[in-house]
């Protein structure tokens, strides 16, 4: 049994197995050869087309290469060639999970540019509604990384809750996605009656269903043996690399544009930044669930501090900044969403480059995945949280 | 979470998470057997109030994926008096949304000056065939029906500027109304005659208040309608709806000769107008119109007819070319700068003398 | 020798025999017997698949299926007809006659213990001498169906899974018959329909308390299901399935009935692994621990039953296979999915030392007692 030979009995092409290169030896030494194994472009872990390919050794992985690109639509390009009102209907496609947040980064820019007032109102109603939305999307990812981790229920629950917010959301703006209820100056249309009465039963209905997720998710045994101590990012790296959001509070850092450079009326209420330790798995999963809560307490302050006035305000026919650039900088749910435009002084601006959390934070994945095994792969994957219309653009 | 707690806590909550659920009702929406109740804002088919589109394009322009289809010819509508101008006027032949392109962000319902587009909550369209998903005018019309109205706005939203104004007016109208009382107590033997007769003479008298037997057709009506190929009794239904209408203009103008008060209908209409322009704070958009409305005495651009025959503005084809344009693109902005130079000058004479 | 042997002739004796045994004949009660085991196959599969769609579906916030016959409940039977109308796909690198068969190697044992299993008094095809060995040795044949359909799919993930759920089956093969073996131990026969007679007649010692093995041996059964939903690869052990890792493991290439086939296996293991713990933990068709059934006699209220007896010793079975089956839905709505190495030290670590120490301790107080 000892002759080392690569066994090629089967023609290329036909034999089962092909591709899989035998080496018999003696019974010493039993080396095997890596596998790669291809994660995506469609598979369910990556929820979307992201593909990560793996270099395995039975199940623990030597390397992890992120494959990009496979949705990219051209975002900037095509922002580009569009007036701001019809970018605002784009950008809030590239992370579909946090339409209203993606077009309040826009309108800010613009108004930045034009050196704007926007009425209060409309700045405590986009308030409210980028919050909705960051629950929206962390509800999704709640649910979603149980899933992954093979719990199917809390994506049912999470779901129950996304009907309701979008339900309301819906009866402001029209859409349960793509909401475009910005726009340069305010806001499209006010709210409608009741809607604040709603949103406050609404914001109790789901603190009184939050503690089912911590028991169902959080608590679990199985959970935490899945996620404590899997993928752990040390603060100094996750810098280094840029994750922000959930992924970079996980490690200790406060980091979240809300506080540390308030836009809109975030300055007149507490935020509170709920952080992790460790940065690992179950760090990050609990800072998504926490922001949930800590979004309930500034919806409630919103309640309270909710003034009446106009929404937005006049417009000349065709909205144009004026030449120069500006960047804005806003918290998504994700992450730091970034909005670099740059403008000629025309009707669609020069340059609209896009700082997307999802694409930073996905860049933690080699460094998070090596030396894991499969199955924490999965567990760190779906803990980066990402949207994949959000990397590739 | 305790970080002290037996093991098998967590798994035990859990299974209480979800036993507690066995015993509560579902949330599902039996969708096909129960509707959904939908916001009346809900983004779901776009609707068309085809009488409103004077085919100004604006809609198909910001289109950001360029799927509404409209065709439309100039027809010329004879001087509504004698010895006035002939105008032209735009008639809608073909409006149709792709909505397999549409991707539903509202911006034309948005840009509409005149409220010819409207969402409808309805959602239910979908085809087996991709074509089935371009509705044409007939289609689009038929969404109209339903179209929820818009919803109140919240207490503190601030009012649409008709509605302001409305409520300014109700208001001056009570003080008014305060300060007659006031008047007439003081003065309570002579009764307050005033009031009853502005009454009268504010009530500009209405179409539908004159009364007009129908029965006779509209010819004229009733040829363009046959010549545009529809049946003979909609053409009929519909000359006689026209025949009665005009009975109705002739009668009133009538009245309003009678009665010598010419300005009144002038007066209803303007307010009407004015309601019109100032649709969901819009009104940026609606500019032009605006502009119209209000300084109706002062002969704009458009009004005066200049032949061109080809000439260009040098001046503004240099500057284009020098801009790096195509010579095609130069010549014919050349041109339109041209005429509408002569234009500025010919309106310049006119004011001037 | 002889002791041996007489003690072999006893337990034959002790054997009961099904009502299924008419006449004198060969061929009659061999039809009647292969047409109930197939109905059960069949038919218990699709209730147990049932319950878990409605279960899962009301601890979701959900309804489960609705719309396929009352409440929904010929959802599997839609489901299957559409299984039997769909393409059969091999991929082209898949080693064909491995593929092809694999499904049905790991169909045909889950059906074969159903031979075996006692649903009634009398109601049963089979009392084999040595039930229980044959039970536990047809269910364990079902992972090679699993581990081939693994490897001849010529797909990574579908690899994975198959070794998987190989090393998943030598882990828990153990503690499953370890388990099993303390029960055995208990009856004192290796016969199903013996335990269940054994439970009905086993007192604690010194009272006239009757009792099912759960209570002495709670560990047992504990570690018995445990193993028996890792075996099953059922939540929280579903490891070789892993829909959002694996995207559905060994199952990923198969389409159609063959896919099907792999599903009906999995649910006859949910109710025939329900079946075996009912038959050795939880009294069989007893009521109640004490209780005889209504028109039965012999052994405990247990035997020579009339037809009222037949029937709710039937009923009661089958609803203490739904309850396991539903504890078995329970556990996948509420668990996530552990890792494989976290799998293996569970079973190595923990639940072989308690198994052994389960058995050590029934031995002991078997002997004493």
């Amino acid at each position: 049994m000892s002759d080392l030979e690569t066994q090629e009995a089967f023609a290329p092409g036909t034999a089962p197995g092909e591709g899989i290169a035998f080496e018999i030896l003696g019974d010493a030494e039993f080396p095997t050869a890596d596998m790669s194994l291809s994660i995506g472009p469609a598979h369910p872990a990556t929820h979307g087309v992201f593909r990560i390919v793996l270099e395995v050794s039975g199940e623990r992985i030597k390397s992890a290469t992120p494959v990009i690109g496979y949705m990219h639509r051209g975002f900037e390009k095509l922002a580009e060639h569009r007036d701001f009102r019809q970018i605002k209907a784009l950008v809030n496609r590239h992370d579909w999970l946090s339409g209203f947040s993606n077009e309040l980064g826009v309108a800010l820019a613009v108004e930045k540019m034009l050196e704007m007032e926007v009425p209060d109102r409309a700045q405590w109603i986009r308030m409210l509604m980028a919050e909705w939305n960051r629950i929206l999307n962390h509800l999704m990812f709640v649910g979603s990384y149980a899933l992954e981790l093979g719990a199917i229920t809390p994506m049912f629950y999470a779901f129950r809750e996304r009907e309701d917010i979008q339900h309301l959301m819906e009866s402001a703006t029209g859409g349960r996605l793509h909401f475009t209820y910005n726009q340069v100056g305010g806001l499209k249309v006010d709210l409608p009656k009741g809607f604040m009465r709603q949103s406050h039963g609404l914001s109790k209905l789901l603190r009184s269903r939050l503690p089912d997720y911590k028991d169902l998710v959080l608590g679990n045994e199985i959970f935490q043996a899945r996620t404590k101590g899997i993928g752990p990012l040390p603060a100094d790296v996750g810098l280094s690399i840029g994750v922000s959001g959930p992924t970079l509070q996980a490690t200790g850092v406060a980091e979240d544009s809300r506080v540390t450079e308030p836009y809109l009326k975030y300055g007149e209420i507490d935020v509170h930044v709920p952080v992790g330790e460790n940065g690992d798995s179950f760090d990050r999963f609990y800072c998504l669930l926490h922001r949930i809560e800590a979004s309930l307490d500034i919806i409630d302050q919103i309640h309270d501090h909710m003034p009446a006035g106009p929404v937005n305000q006049k417009l000349p026919k065709m909205v144009k900044a004026p030449e120069g650039a500006t960047y804005v900088r806003t918290e998504n749910p994700l992450g730091q969403l970034g909005y670099w435009l740059e403008s000629d002084g025309g009707r669609t601006p020069w340059r609209l480059k896009m700082r997307t959390p999802s694409f930073s934070n996905v860049q933690a994945i080699p460094y998070l995945m090596q030396d894991t095994l499969f199955p924490d792969a999965i567990s760190i994957l779906g803990s980066v949280f990402f949207v994949v219309g959000d990397i590739d653009r | 979470m305790a970080a002290t707690s037996l093991p098998g806590t967590g798994l035990l909550k859990g299974l209480g998470v979800t036993i507690k659920h066995l015993f509560r009702e579902p949330s599902t929406q039996m969708y096909p057997h129960e509707r959904p109740d939908l916001a009346p804002r809900t983004r779901g088919v776009i609707a068309l109030m085809d009488e409103n589109c004077t085919v100004c394009m604006l809609c198909s322009r910001e289109c950001p994926d360029w799927c509404i289809y409209i065709e439309s010819h100039k027809e010329t509508v004879p001087p509504a008096k004698e010895g006035g101008r002939a105008r032209t006027r735009n008639v809608l032949d073909r409006f149709a949304i792709d909505f397999s392109l549409c991707m539903y962000c509202g911006i034309c319902v948005e840009v509409c000056p005149f409220d010819a587009l409207w969402w409808s909550p309805e959602f239910e369209y979908a085809e087996y065939s991709i074509d089935g998903l371009l509705h044409e005018m007939g289609r689009l019309r038929e969404w109209m029906d339903t179209v929820p109205p818009p919803p109140q706005l919240d207490e503190g939203a601030e009012l649409p500027a008709e509605v302001a104004d409305a409520i300014g007016k109700v208001e001056q109208e009570r003080e008014l109304a305060a300060a007659k009382e006031a008047e007439a107590q003081q003065a309570a033997e002579a009764p307050a005659e005033g009031g009853g007769e502005k009454a009268a003479a504010g009530a500009a008298p209405k179409q539908a208040e004159i009364h007009v037997e129908a029965g006779q057709i509209d010819q004229e009506t009733y040829d363009a309608l046959i010549a545009e190929g529809k049946s003979e009794r909609m053409a009929r239904a519909k000359a006689k709806a026209a025949w009665v209408k005009k009975e109705k203009a002739r009668l009133r103008a009538e009245q309003e000769a009678e009665r010598g008060g010419a300005g009144g209908g002038d007066a209803a209409e303007q307010p009407a107008a004015a309601a019109g322009d100032a649709g969901d704070g819009d009104a940026a958009d609606t500019g032009e119109a605006a502009d119209a409305g209000a300084a109706p005495a002062k002969r704009r651009l458009s009004d005066v007819e200049v032949e061109g025959d080809g000439e260009i503005d040098q001046e503004t084809y240099d500057a284009l070319i020098a801009e790096g344009k195509s010579e095609r693109i130069a010549r014919s902005k050349a041109k339109a700068a041209w005429v509408k130079k002569k234009k500025q000058e010919q309106l310049d004479q006119e004011e001037g003398g | 020798m002889m002791e041996s042997a007489s003690v072999t002739a006893e337990v034959i004796v002790a054997q009961a025999v099904s009502i299924f045994d008419v006449g004198d004949g060969f061929v009659l009660p061999v039809l009647i017997k292969l047409v109930f085991v197939l109905a059960l196959f069949f038919v218990l599969p699709l209730v147990g698949g049932y319950l878990e769609h409605k279960a899962m579906g009301r601890m979701q916030a959900r309804r489960g299926p609705v719309e396929a016959g009352p409440f929904g409940s010929l959802q599997l039977v839609a489901d299957g007809i559409k299984f039997i109308q769909k393409e059969d796909l091999i991929p082209r690198a898949a080693d064909k006659w491995v593929f092809a068969i694999a499904p049905g190697v790991a169909l045909v044992p889950a059906m074969l213990i159903f031979l075996v299993l006692p649903f009634g008094p009398g109601v049963f095809a089979l009392d084999l001498e040595l039930g229980l060995f044959y039970a536990l040795a047809a269910s364990s044949v079902s992972v090679l169906g699993v581990l081939m359909g693994g490897w001849a799919s010529a797909n990574k993930f579908s690899l994975i899974a198959g070794l998987r759920a190989g090393a998943q089956l030598i882990a828990y093969e153990l503690p499953l018959i370890l388990a099993a073996i303390a029960v055995a131990v208990q009856a004192g026969t290796l016969s199903l329909v013996g335990i269940v007679e054994a439970q009905a007649n086993f007192l604690i010692p010194g009272t006239e308390i009757n009792l099912w093995f759960v209570f002495p041996q709670i560990l047992g059964f504990g570690i018995f299901f445990v193993a028996a939903l890792a075996e099953l690869s059922r939540p929280p052990f579903d490891m070789p399935i892993g829909d959002s890792e694996l995207v559905f493991g060994y199952m990923t290439e198969y389409t159609g009935i063959k896919y099907a086939m792999y599903m009906l296996t999995e649910y006859a293991g949910m109710i025939s692994m329900s079946a075996l713990t009912v038959v050795l933990y939880l009294g069989g068709w007893q009521l109640l621990p004490g209780v005889p059934l209504p028109g039965c006699e012999a052994g405990g209220g247990l035997f020579d039953c009339s037809p009222v007896g037949v029937i709710s010793g039937v009923l009661i079975t089958i609803g203490k296979i739904m309850a396991l089956v539903f504890v078995m839905v329970w556990f996948r709505v509420a668990f996530p999915r552990l890792r494989e190495d976290q799998l293996q030290r569970i079973s190595w670590l923990v639940l072989i030392p308690l198994s052994l120490l389960n058995l050590a301790v029934i031995t002991v107080a078997k002997v004493v007692f």
